[in-house]
C-alpha cells in the first residue's frame, strides 16, 4: 500500500457477530458461531483451528463467497455483508485470497498466462501495461514470466502453483490477503518458501494478511496475532506471544502441545 | 502430486480438445491426446457409422438410380440389375435406402444436437447456479420425464402434419419435436457433474479474479463436462434416429420424405411381411440397427477413452513389461548366485 494513502482508523476489516448455520437433515449445523474478529492494517492475523473448526468458514464469509447467516463484515467501515454484482467487484479488488489445493485452484484448461490475464479486468493497470503487471506480481513470488506464463498448471510443481496463486492475488493490488491453508498440502521445504513470501509482501506491500491454518507452529513463524478456533466458537485470542506463552484455553495448551518439538523428542530418546 | 497422477487427472477430464504448449519439454515428449486411450472398440464403432454415412451421402452420387425413379413394379425380387429388388411403389430398395438413411442421419444429427443443447443449458444452470432455480428446473425435467415421451410425440407429429408452416413440416419439424422431448436425461446427468465442479475451488478463484457468471459457466464449468457433454450427445443421436423411425413407421412422420422408419411403414402397410419380399422390409431394419450399434458403441468406448478407471492396458505393453520384470528378477538372480559363490 503507498504511503500516501490515508491511513485507516480502526479495523480495515472486520466481522462482528458472524454466524453461519448449514441446514443438515433434520436441524442446524453451527459452522462459525458468534466470530468477531478485526484486521488491523499491515499485520498478520492468524486463526488456528482444527479440520472442521469453522475456520475456512470463516474465510469463505470474510471473502463474500458464502453469504453469512447472520452478523456483519465491514470493509474500511462499511458495511459489506450483502454487496453483490458491481460493488463485489470492487470489494475483490482489495481484499483477494490464496486457497489450499494447489491443483484445485487452477481450471486445468487455462495456462498460467491465460488465468493471470483474466484478472486484468479486475486489477488496476493504469500505470503499467499488462505485461508490466504481470511481470512485477511473478516477480513478487520469485517467478519468471518466461517460465511460467505458457505452461499448464499440470506443469508446476505444488510449491510453483501455490506461488502463482498469490501473484494471481497480488494484480489486483488487494490491501488484504486471505491465505486459506495455503500451504497444508505443501511439503516442508516449499511450506518455508511460500510462508517467505507472505512475509516478504506483508513487509514490502504493507499487506494485511489473515492467514488461516491448523498448524500453531506456522501460526507463531508469521502471525502478528493469533485467533483459536474450536467447534466454530473463538475460544482464545491475543497476540502471538500471549498465546503461545501464556496460553489461557485447554484446547491452545493442547494445540501447544502436539507442536512436535525436534529437540525434545531428540533427548527424550538417549 | 506426482506427473504421473496429474496426467491420469488431466486425461480424464480434458479430452482430446486440450490445447498443447509445443515448446515445453514434457509436452514435446508426449501430447496429452496421445496419452488417449482410443481402443479397438473406438475404432470398430467409428468404422460402422462411417460405412454408413458414406452409404448415405456419398452412395447415391454413384448409383444409378434415384429414389425417385420407376423402374419396376410393385416387389420385384432381387435380380443383377437391382441387387435388392424393388419396393411397393417400384422404386429400386438401395436408392431409397440410401435416401431414407441420410435423412434419418439429418434427423438424428438436428435433433440429437438440440436435445444435448437444452439439455446441458438446464443442467448446467440448475448444477452451478443451485437453489431455488435448480429447484424450479429439475421440477421442470422430472415433469418432462414423468410424461411417456412417445404420447407427446405422436401428438405434437399429427398437430405439425396440419399447420401451414412449411418449415415445421419438413424432417426440422420432426427433429425439434423430437429435441425438445428427449432432454431431460442429459439435463440430469449433467446437472450432477455441474454441481460437483460448482464446488471446486477454481471456481472461486475465477470469481474472484472478477469473472462473471456466463464466462465461469463457459470457461470453468463447461470444459470440466465436456467428456459428459459429447457422450450424451452421441447418446442422443442414436435416440433421436431410433425416435424419427418410431415416429414414421406408426404413420406419423412427414409424409413424402424418406427415412428408415417410413419405408418400414410402407413395407407394414403393403403386406412385405405376409408376402414374403424380405428386401423390403430387412434392409432398413438392419441399417437402422447398425446405426444404433454404432452411435451406442461409440458411446460406451467414449466412456474408456475419457475415463481412465475404465481403461484396459494393451496387451502388449503388459506382456513387455511383465518381460522387463522377469529380466529384472533374472539379472537380480544372477548377482545374487554371484555374491553366493564368492562367499
Amino acid at each position: 500500500m503507498s504511503a500516501n494513502e490515508t491511513p485507516v482508523l480502526g479495523p480495515v476489516l472486520s466481522a462482528q457477530h458472524v454466524t453461519k448455520q448449514f441446514r443438515v437433515a433434520g436441524g442446524h449445523i453451527t459452522a462459525v458461531d458468534d466470530v468477531s474478529v478485526d484486521f488491523h492494517a499491515g499485520k498478520v492475523l492468524a486463526v488456528v483451528g482444527e479440520s472442521g473448526s469453522g475456520k475456512s468458514t470463516l474465510a469463505r464469509m470474510l471473502l463474500r463467497l458464502m453469504p453469512v447467516t447472520s452478523g456483519t463484515i465491514t470493509y474500511l467501515g462499511k458495511d459489506v455483508t450483502n454487496i453483490s454484482g458491481r460493488q463485489l467487484r470492487a470489494y475483490w479488488r482489495d481484499v483477494q485470497a490464496v486457497f489450499q489445493d494447489p491443483f484445485a485452484s487452477f481450471n486445468q484448461f487455462f495456462t498460467v498466462g491465460n488465468m493471470l490475464s483474466r484478472s486484468l479486468k479486475l486489477a488496476d493497470s493504469s500505470a503499467e501495461s499488462n505485461d508490466e503487471l504481470i511481470e512485477r506480481c511473478l516477480g513478487y513470488v520469485g517467478l519468471k514470466p518466461a517460465d511460467a506464463l505458457r505452461k499448464y498448471p499440470h506443469q508446476l510443481s505444488g510449491g510453483q502453483r501455490q506461488r502463482v496463486m498469490v501473484a494471481r492475488a497480488l494484480m489486483m493490488n488487494p490491501k488484504v490477503l486471505l491465505a486459506d491453508e495455503a500451504t497444508s498440502m505443501l511439503d516442508a521445504s516449499l511450506r518455508v518458501s511460500v510462508l517467505n513470501v507472505l512475509t516478504d509482501l506483508r513487509r514490502e506491500l504493507g499487506l494485511t494478511v489473515l492467514f488461516i491454518t491448523h498448524d500453531i507452529g506456522q501460526a507463531c513463524y508469521l502471525a502478528d496475532e493469533v485467533v483459536v478456533m474450536e467447534h466454530g466458537l473463538v475460544v482464545e485470542r491475543g497476540t502471538t506471544d500471549q498465546v503461545i506463552f501464556s496460553p489461557q484455553n485447554d484446547y491452545t495448551k493442547r494445540l501447544l502441545a502436539d507442536v512436535p518439538d525436534l529437540k525434545g523428542s531428540l533427548k527424550s530418546r538417549r | 502430486m506426482t506427473n504421473i497422477q496429474s496426467n491420469a487427472v488431466v486425461a480424464e477430464t480434458e479430452g482430446p480438445v486440450a490445447p498443447v504448449e509445443p515448446e515445453t519439454p514434457k509436452a514435446k515428449a508426449r501430447p496429452a491426446w496421445r496419452s488417449l486411450n482410443f481402443g479397438p472398440r473406438l475404432w470398430v464403432s467409428v468404422g460402422i457409422i462411417l460405412v454408413i454415412t458414406l452409404l448415405a451421402f456419398v452412395g447415391p452420387l454413384f448409383y444409378p438410380y434415384g429414389p425417385d425413379q420407376k423402374v419396376g413394379s410393385i416387389y420385384d425380387s432381387p435380380s443383377a440389375e437391382h441387387i435388392l429388388g424393388t419396393e411397393n411403389f417400384g422404386y429400386d430398395v438401395i436408392a431409397v435406402l440410401m435416401a431414407s438413411t441420410r435423412n434419418s442421419l439429418i434427423n438424428g444429427l438436428l435433433a440429437g444436437t438440440l436435445a444435448t443443447f437444452i439439455g446441458v443449458l438446464i443442467g448446467i444452470l440448475a448444477g452451478y447456479v443451485g437453489g431455488w432455480l435448480e429447484e424450479a428446473l429439475m421440477g421442470i425435467t422430472n415433469i418432462v420425464l414423468a410424461i411417456p415421451a412417445i404420447v407427446i410425440l405422436i401428438l405434437i407429429s399429427i398437430s405439425l402434419q396440419s399447420t401451414n408452416i412449411p418449415f415445421l413440416k419438413g424432417i426440422a419439424g420432426l427433429a425439434l419435436v423430437i429435441g425438445i422431448t428427449s432432454w431431460p436425461w442429459t439435463a440430469r446427468a449433467v446437472r450432477a457433474q455441474a454441481s460437483s465442479v460448482a464446488t471446486r475451488e477454481h471456481i472461486d478463484v475465477a470469481k474472484l479474479s472478477g469473472a462473471r457468471t456466463p464466462g465461469i459457466l463457459v470457461f470453468d464449468v463447461l470444459p470440466y463436462l465436456a467428456s459428459y457433454v459429447v457422450m450424451a450427445w452421441v447418446l442422443q443421436l442414436a435416440s433421436a434416429i431410433l425416435a424419427e423411425s418410431t415416429l414414421s413407421m406408426l404413420g406419423l412422420g412427414v409424409s413424402g420424405t424418406n427415412s428408415l422408419g417410413m419405408q418400414l411403414h410402407w413395407a407394414l402397410a403393403f403386406q412385405a411381411v405376409a408376402t414374403g419380399a424380405w428386401w423390403a422390409f430387412l434392409p432398413p431394419t438392419i441399417v437402422l440397427t447398425l446405426i444404433s450399434f454404432g452411435f451406442l458403441y461409440l458411446q460406451s468406448s467414449l466412456d474408456e477413452v475419457f475415463n481412465p478407471r475404465l481403461r484396459r492396458g494393451k496387451k502388449k505393453n503388459l506382456a513387455a513389461a511383465a518381460k522387463r520384470r522377469e529380466e529384472a528378477a533374472r539379472k537380480l538372480a544372477e548377482q545374487g548366485d554371484a555374491v553366493g559363490v564368492a562367499a
